[in-house]
């Protein structure tokens, strides 16, 4: 019987894999559904086992099935790990994702499971804190705090139960790594929770996932059970989000477990003293766990050997957007902004010119092509204004309005926003008026401006206090500074603080679309 | 619905933390959290019935009203937006005859947004009664239609 591979992905099930595999099946093929190899452009693939390893074909819809099995079907990719995209990939965390099935505790041992687990408990728990420190792992949900420091804090910190929580809230948009790991490779995070609980002493386990990953939800639940004896005295379980993007702030998602409204927490105290139920707690990033097994299993060493500055190891990079080549692409540090967009992502899948990108999230800063040498890097995004936070990628073309994603920005977090702060709760809906108002004003002439009474540059407002608003844009748009700035530095968590980044980098990158002057820079750029 | 609350708390333990997991199991049998369930919530897990309606009304997922016999969850977020997704915003309100985060007056079909499902890479997507729908054009939006008019 022919042995085909089809993921279980939610993104390959929502482009066809279900059907896919039906229709294999029907056909007689033993069927293994693994995780997603992350290219999603050849998603809905199937592998076929062959002499030669295997085959795969992508993208192919169930009518393609015959044509694939006598492998005379165009969309014939040849082994799957040597496409441009999987050759130049660093994959310590994503090693078997795509390959094994995910839920068979068999093919995980088999593919090197368990190694770092069995590794860490022949240690002390001051030896596996220290191998993390050594590998200078940084913290993936975004801060990029040192792993191995916080996991130093809860080892000292007196007071018991200990807990692990792992933060698999991943709201930031362009970004998947953490569903996909989860629904690709559960057993890689379950055991980094467990090494974690060896090396702080910790019982028990968290893992809190957003409502809008309901695959991830029943994968990590049926791991969960399958592998509970191999991590016993460790216990973990699933809680599950309700749609609240705030909550993937440390702070608020403790609260959101321990049942309350999910608003951030003042520091100090840190988690790690005082965290959950008022206990020591590492709470930690997906990706930071899930890097851990490796860690332990390979050394140290050979994590750190890899990456750039004080930016150790692999970031699992995710490529999303408008963006030909999107998905997975794991490598070390250093890497350029554009090589990632454009060698590998392939440039905008419309096919037009690449205008902007956002790099972080909802919270992270856009770049123009002009800064695409920026390498991959925290130090040096934080230099240019903005942060890599979970290695979301954007890709924008040229049809973009830079102002509505900025209005989008201001938008996002009065939705979100967990109300415990005045610049947050209040700004963000300000900050919202004002966009509509440079939105409504910029393609109108000061004097047309008077009679454009039906937009939102009602009269009733501005004929009542024309001396009190300044409404031409440049009036507006220091006025969104001004804003921006208070946000920035009033507000307790980075929602409220951080969401100047975008604003002000698309304001200061494209101030064109703002109805302000075009940068010299960029007609320059256009000539080069 | 009582009953189903003390069965549940009897099951799962009563303290203060199994709040959101006994809500989410709540709206899973009955649709939404209707406001008169509120003090018996309360009481079974030792809470104030202010404590209760605020996390309620601070989550975006629960309701307090019944939704649509289906649900269709369109992603508005910036990778999706990067695809089109405003675009495919306003011809699915057309197209399904409701307005985003409502529910159509015959109670057939909510349209409600949500901010990312992790398929960026392909959008714009939705979730249409918890099955994720990819690369939504108008020919997917025609196939959700038709799939949602039952
Ligand atoms: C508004 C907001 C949302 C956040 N969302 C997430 C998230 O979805 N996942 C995550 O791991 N960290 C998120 N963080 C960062 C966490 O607060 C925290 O830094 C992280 O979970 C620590 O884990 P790490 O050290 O492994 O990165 C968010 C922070 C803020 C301010
Ligand atoms: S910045 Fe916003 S989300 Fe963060 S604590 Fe303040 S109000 Fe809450
Ligand atoms: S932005 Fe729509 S799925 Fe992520």
């Amino acid at each position: 019987m022919t042995r085909v591979f089809v993921s279980r992905d939610m993104a390959s099930v929502a482009l066809g894999a279900d059907a896919l595999a039906r229709a294999l099946s029907d056909m007689g093929c033993e069927v293994v559904r693994t995780g997603s190899r992350g290219l999603f452009s050849v998603e809905p693939l199937v592998e076929v086992e062959s002499e030669d390893g295997r085959i795969g074909y992508g993208p192919v819809q169930p009518e393609d099935v015959a044509a694939v099995l006598d492998g005379t079907h165009p969309n014939r990719l040849g082994r799957v790990e040597a496409l441009p995209f999987f050759a130049g990939q660093q994959r310590f965390t994503f090693a078997r994702c795509g390959i094994v099935d995910p839920l068979s505790m068999a093919d995980y041992a088999a593919h090197d499971g368990w190694k770092g687990l069995e590794a860490a408990r022949a240690q002390s728990p001051q030896q596996v804190v220290d191998a993390v420190k050594a590998s200078g792992l940084r913290g993936r949900g975004g801060a990029g705090f040192p792993t191995g420091i916080k996991w130093q804090t809860v080892l000292d910190a007196p007071g018991s139960p200990k807990y692990i929580v792992c933060n698999a809230d991943e709201g930031d948009s362009g970004t998947f790594a953490d569903r996909m790991l989860m629904e690709g490779d559960p057993f890689c995070l379950i055991e980094g929770m467990a090494i974690a609980a060896h090396a702080v002493g910790a019982t028990h386990g968290y893992i809190y996932i957003r409502s809008e990953y309901p695959f991830a939800i029943d994968t990590m639940r049926e791991a969960i059970g399958l592998s509970a004896e191999r991590i016993v005295p460790f216990t973990l379980e699933v809680r599950v989000g309700a749609g609240a993007y705030v909550c993937g702030e440390e702070t608020a998602l403790l609260d959101s477990i321990e049942g309350k409204r999910g608003q951030v927490r003042a520091k100090p105290p840190l988690p790690a003293l005082q965290g959950l139920f008022g206990k020591p707690t590492v709470i930690n990033n997906v990706l930071s766990l899930a890097a851990v097994p490796f860690i332990l299993a390979e050394g140290a060493d050979a994590y750190a050997a890899v990456g750039f500055g004080r930016s150790r190891g692999t970031m699992p990079v995710q490529l999303a957007g408008n963006v030909k080549h999107g998905g997975l692409y794991e490598i070390g540090f250093g890497i350029t902004l554009g090589a990632l967009v454009n060698d590998i992502g392939g440039g905008a899948a419309s096919g037009r010119p690449v205008r902007a990108v956002q790099v972080g999230g909802p919270l992270g800063a856009y770049f123009p092509p002009s800064m695409f040498h920026l390498p991959f890097d925290y130090e040096a995004f934080a230099q240019a204004g903005g942060l890599i936070g979970h290695a979301g990628i954007t890709v924008f073309d040229d049809s973009v309005d830079m102002a509505q994603m900025a209005r989008f920005a201001m938008e996002f977090c009065a939705v979100e926003s967990c109300g415990k702060c005045t610049p947050c709760r209040i700004g963000s809906t300000r900050g919202v008026e004002i966009m509509d108002r440079i939105v409504a004003a910029r393609h109108v002439t000061p004097v047309g401006m008077e009679q454009a009474g039906s937009g939102y540059l009602g009269e009733a407002l501005y004929s009542r206090a024309p001396s009190r608003i300044d409404i031409s844009i440049e009036g507006q748009t220091a006025l969104l500074r001004d804003l921006c700035d208070t946000m920035k530095h009033g507000s307790l968590c980075a929602l409220g603080g951080f969401t100047p980044y975008p604003v002000l980098s698309a304001l200061d990158h494209f101030p064109e679309d703002f109805g302000a002057p075009a940068p010299v820079r960029q007609a320059a750029e256009q000539d080069a | 619905m009582h009953e189903f609350i003390s069965t549940w708390v009897a099951r799962h333990g009563a303290t203060r933390d199994k709040l959101l997991p006994l809500l989410h199991a709540l709206q899973e049998e009955v649709g939404h959290v209707d406001d008169t369930l509120v003090p018996a919530i309360a009481e079974s897990l030792n809470l104030s019935r202010a404590d209760v309606h605020g996390v309620i009304t601070f989550y975006h997922d629960f309701r307090r009203q019944p939704a649509g016999r289906h649900v269709v969850k369109l992603c508005r977020a910036e990778s999706c937006q990067a695809r089109g997704g405003a675009a495919m915003e306003e011809a699915a309100a057309e197209r399904l005859g409701v307005r985003m985060g409502e529910t159509r007056g015959d109670g057939q079909i909510s349209l409600e947004p949500v901010y990312c499902l992790g398929l960026c890479a392909i959008g714009p997507n939705a979730l249409v009664d918890g099955r994720p729908v990819a690369r939504i054009d108008d020919a997917a939006l025609e196939r959700i239609a038709s799939q949602v008019a039952a």
